[in-house]
């Protein structure tokens, strides 16, 4: 691999004019009433965006295996942190006991 | 001890190929850490969020989103100056890194300076959380106290760590000034341009998590 | 310290590069950050010691007629968190890890010198900030800090200690992050992965779980400062928080914590296990492996310490079975160790039997393990002495006969001198004898009902619990004995030489003491680790002979 990539200016550019459009229809999107498709919507655009900045800006994109590996591995036991503690809190009511907030 | 031993190259390491990339390591792994650092705080938003939406709904509603996409676009700027620093010393072109640094800099304490003015007007508006904390829907009231108290929990983490970047800026201000950085060395530059981009990842997040969610409310029902 | 250059030929080691108070302060040197470990663990594992025996002393007898209860809760609290956060987590890594694995893997240090030093600074901050709430009160909530008493009703310092253990838990961070990089970038040439001793292999393991689990654990505390201080409630019941949330986020460091301090202390008995059984480590890649399956599988299970709290009884029984796997990797090491022994040519040198005791002590605490991440058993024993007893033999038992067996194992390295042999056997004579006359009564307690952390107990269990403080002085005496003998040997001991024991691993082909940048000569490697069987291996290998 080469240890100095440089990225051309013009990618940047790109890069943050794309971010900004995103940006823009994730806020127009919030303001429609689309149910529970409002959360999607605005998690996949901050997941796209965040997406851009760790691939460009952060250099991901050309760096080793092992950077990659990484930034994916920790977001993964984000998801095992929040997998395991919210299947606790879905799976209380399944006795029919109920629960203080009423699921 | 090899021939040539460049000024930059630290006693441990063989070669300026191995001290750069043992720092970026080092930066990722740091980050990952700091993933899952605010990975606590999100999992509190997940579940009192899934517990209490339209409480969430409501207390975002209260939230100024004007500031709040003002700081938006502040922070993504301040990604793309940072970008072009490290591509500046990448160069080494001294000045223009600098001057893209200080660019960063003042982008992240305008940054700062908004969020003061959205803490202070929650002040005002009874909304710190706290025995003096009052929620101006009645049909809501105290059950919004635990969306702002992650607000501040969330915003106040990541104002820390701009706080704690800039100071880092400010410190690898004067070696770039001196001209230390070039092509062949540019760790610090570098890693900190990792950690201001993770820093606007945070946001990038926080935004429509804490801003957006109440944009279509319209009060208990 | 053997500050011994008198002797003007002698070449300089790590010890004698530099003198004074500030060349130690400030040194970025591995092997003497190490050093700096050796000197706070100690002292925190003293403290933790005296709290330790504090207890015991109380429960000498059935009236809770030594201490008021107030008291007791201070003294169980503070001796949790001093062995746990200053004592058990650091100890391995940070003295012998620290030492050994820029050697191991033939580096000239760490990736990152001056971070571990700052990691020791954080580490003596965040004790001397928790040393510093013991005098002036203590605290009383138990190690685990459990909301709502810790954040609304304990009047004890929290906060104090809640930050002593937030800066230690980044000691803990960066320490790790500089093993993970020191490891990935820093080998010798022909230091291939699976020539790594498995030492290397575990503290990788090890490094994993405290980049990922600490930071969780630090934004809890830092969530409970807020709540206590400035009414941030996201715990507090009465503002539409969850106490639950609170064990859920402790507990996803804190479970993997025991891994943290379990698994340096496997990596320890991988090299005693081949060390004094002269052979390679059988089933070396299984071996390997099973380190990072216990990292990775010890994150999915901490919920089999909340089968008593309201969580779902569904999620409660994943996790039991959850844990059960955990038993798989664990007990691929204690087979593999079993085998390596297997018709190995076998000596009983002080670092081995404490390496057999460490096999027989882990069996006991990892098999009771599996009683208790049975959830209907450990409903019925959950908060009594059999939880005390099994988690004393995995942590005590576990990572203390690995911390000791390798402190003797590399201490002619890290001293170049010898200790007496009569006296370590003695020694780790008593504390297995002791280790197991305190806690094995306390399985029996436990399966009793006698609940943990209360000071006063029914009569009929006296006699379990003197035949436990009995235990714990036995203990304490086999503790002592090592400072003495390890003294001693800095002035009268025999020199050691490079490889006293005819082991193999590249830091027993530097000197003993080593100099400041390990090797004379950058070391190529080109054969696996543990080459028991090829003789020619190591040049000027003495073969065992007896002491």
């Amino acid at each position: 691999m080469s240890s100095l990539h440089v990225v051309s200016v013009k990618t940047y550019v790109a890069i943050f004019l794309a971010l900004m459009v995103l940006t823009a229809i994730t806020v127009a999107v919030a303001f429609v009433d689309l149910g529970p498709l409002n959360n999607i919507v605005m998690l996949g655009i901050a997941i796209a965006k965040a997406t851009l900045v760790v691939l460009i800006f952060m250099h991901v994109r050309y760096s080793t295996r092992l950077i990659p590996l990484i930034a994916a591995g920790s977001f993964f036991w984000l998801l095992i942190l929040f997998g395991i503690t919210i299947s606790d809190y879905l799976t209380r009511g399944w006795l029919g006991a109920g629960t203080p907030w009423g699921h | 001890m090899s021939t040539a031993h460049p000024a930059a190259l630290a006693h441990q390491f063989e070669s300026l190929e191995q001290q750069k990339e043992s720092a970026t390591l080092g930066m990722w792994l740091f980050l990952a850490q700091e993933i899952l650092f605010f990975g606590g705080l999100f999992m509190a938003y997940l579940l009192y969020r899934w517990r209490d939406p339209q409480a969430f709904a409501a207390g975002s509603h209260e939230l100024d989103i004007t500031l709040g996409l003002i700081n938006t676009v502040i922070l993504i700027a301040s990604s793309l100056t940072m970008a072009l620093a490290v591509h500046s010393a990448q160069l080494s072109r001294t000045k223009a890194l600098v001057r893209w640094l200080v660019a960063t800099g003042v982008l992240g304490t305008a940054f700062l300076v908004i969020k003061y003015f959205e803490y202070s007007a929650k002040w005002e508006h009874h909304l710190v959380p706290g025995p003096g904390f009052h929620f101006p829907e009645a049909a809501i009231g105290g059950r919004a106290e635990i969306f702002f108290s992650l607000y501040f929990a969330m915003t106040g983490m990541h104002a820390l760590h701009m706080v704690v970047g800039l100071g880092l800026l400010g410190w690898l201000l004067v070696p770039a000034m001196k001209g230390k950085f070039n092509a062949e060395y540019h760790n610090p530059i570098e890693c900190f341009g990792l950690y201001w981009h993770f820093v606007d990842i945070v946001w990038i997040f926080l935004f429509p998590l804490l801003y957006l969610i109440g944009r279509h409310y319209h009060g208990a029902t | 310290m053997s500050a011994e250059a008198t002797v003007p030929e002698v070449k300089p080691n790590y010890l004698t590069a530099d003198h004074g108070l500030k060349s130690w302060l400030l040194t970025l040197d591995h092997k003497r950050i190490g050093l700096l470990y050796l000197l706070g663990v100690s002292f925190f594992f003293l403290l933790g010691g005296i709290f330790a025996m504090l207890i015991r002393l109380e429960l000498l007898t059935p009236a809770g007629d030594m201490v008021q209860p107030d008291t007791y809760n201070r003294l169980f609290t503070m001796h949790g968190v001093m062995m746990i956060f200053f004592f058990l987590i650091p100890a391995i890594p940070g003295i012998l890890g620290n030492f050994l694995i820029p050697i191991q893997i033939g580096a000239k240090d760490l990736a990152f010198p001056k971070l571990n030093l700052l990691s020791w600074y954080l580490f003596m901050a965040g004790g001397l900030a928790t040393f510093g709430a013991i005098v002036t009160g203590g605290l009383d909530t138990g190690w685990t800090f459990y909301t709502p008493y810790s954040s609304t009703f304990s009047t004890t310092a929290v906060i104090p200690v809640g930050l002593g253990i937030f800066v230690n838990g980044f000691s803990g961070i960066l320490t790790g992050l500089n093993f993970m990089v020191t490891i990935h970038r820093m080998r010798a040439p022909g230091m291939t992965w699976f020539r790594l001793p498995l030492f290397v292999w575990s503290h990788y393991a090890t490094s994993l779980i405290q980049v990922l689990g600490t930071p969780v654990l630090a934004i809890t505390l830092v969530l409970l400062v807020l709540e206590r201080a400035f009414h941030i409630g996201v715990f507090d019941p009465t503002r539409g928080g969850d106490p639950v949330l609170f064990q859920h986020l402790f507990w996803f460091y804190s479970h993997p914590a025991v891994y943290i301090m379990i698994l340096p202390s496997m990596a320890v008995i991988s090299e005693l296990i081949a060390a004094f059984s002269r052979k390679r480590i059988f089933g070396y890649h299984f071996v390997a492996f099973s380190s990072i399956a216990i990292a990775v599988l010890g994150f999915l299970v901490w919920g089999h310490h909340l089968f008593v709290s309201s969580q779902s009884v569904y999620a409660g029984t994943v996790f039991s079975l959850l844990t059960m796997l955990v038993a798989i990797p664990s007990a691929v090491k204690v087979f593999n160790w079993s085998f390596t022994l297997y018709q190995g040519a076998v000596s009983l040198h002080t670092p081995m039997l404490y390496a057999l005791g460490f096999i027989g002590l882990f069996m006991i605490g990892g098999l009771t393990g599996v009683f208790l991440g049975t959830l209907g058993f450990d409903v019925h024993v959950h908060d009594t002495y059999f939880v005390v007893a099994h988690f004393h033999y995995v942590m005590v038992g576990g990572t203390i006969m690995g911390y000791l067996g390798g402190l003797h194992f590399w201490w002619p390295k890290i001293t170049g001198r010898m200790y007496s042999e009569f006296w370590s056997r003695m020694s780790a004579l008593l504390v297995f004898v002791g280790f197991n006359l305190t806690f094995f009564p306390q399985f029996l307690l436990g399966y009793m009902g006698m609940p943990r952390r209360y000071h006063a107990y029914p009569e009929e269990w006296q006699v379990l619990n003197v035949l436990s403080t009995a235990g714990a002085s036995v203990l304490a005496l086999g503790f002592l004995l090592p400072v003495a003998y390890f003294f001693w040997s800095l002035k009268f001991g025999a020199v050691a030489g490079r490889n006293p024991w005819g082991a193999r691993g590249l830091e027993w082909e530097t000197d003993s003491p080593p100099p400041t940048l390990n090797f004379d000569q950058a070391p190529v490697v080109d054969h696996e680790a543990y080459n028991y069987a090829d003789d020619a291996a190591t040049p000027g290998m003495k073969p065992l002979s007896a002491h």
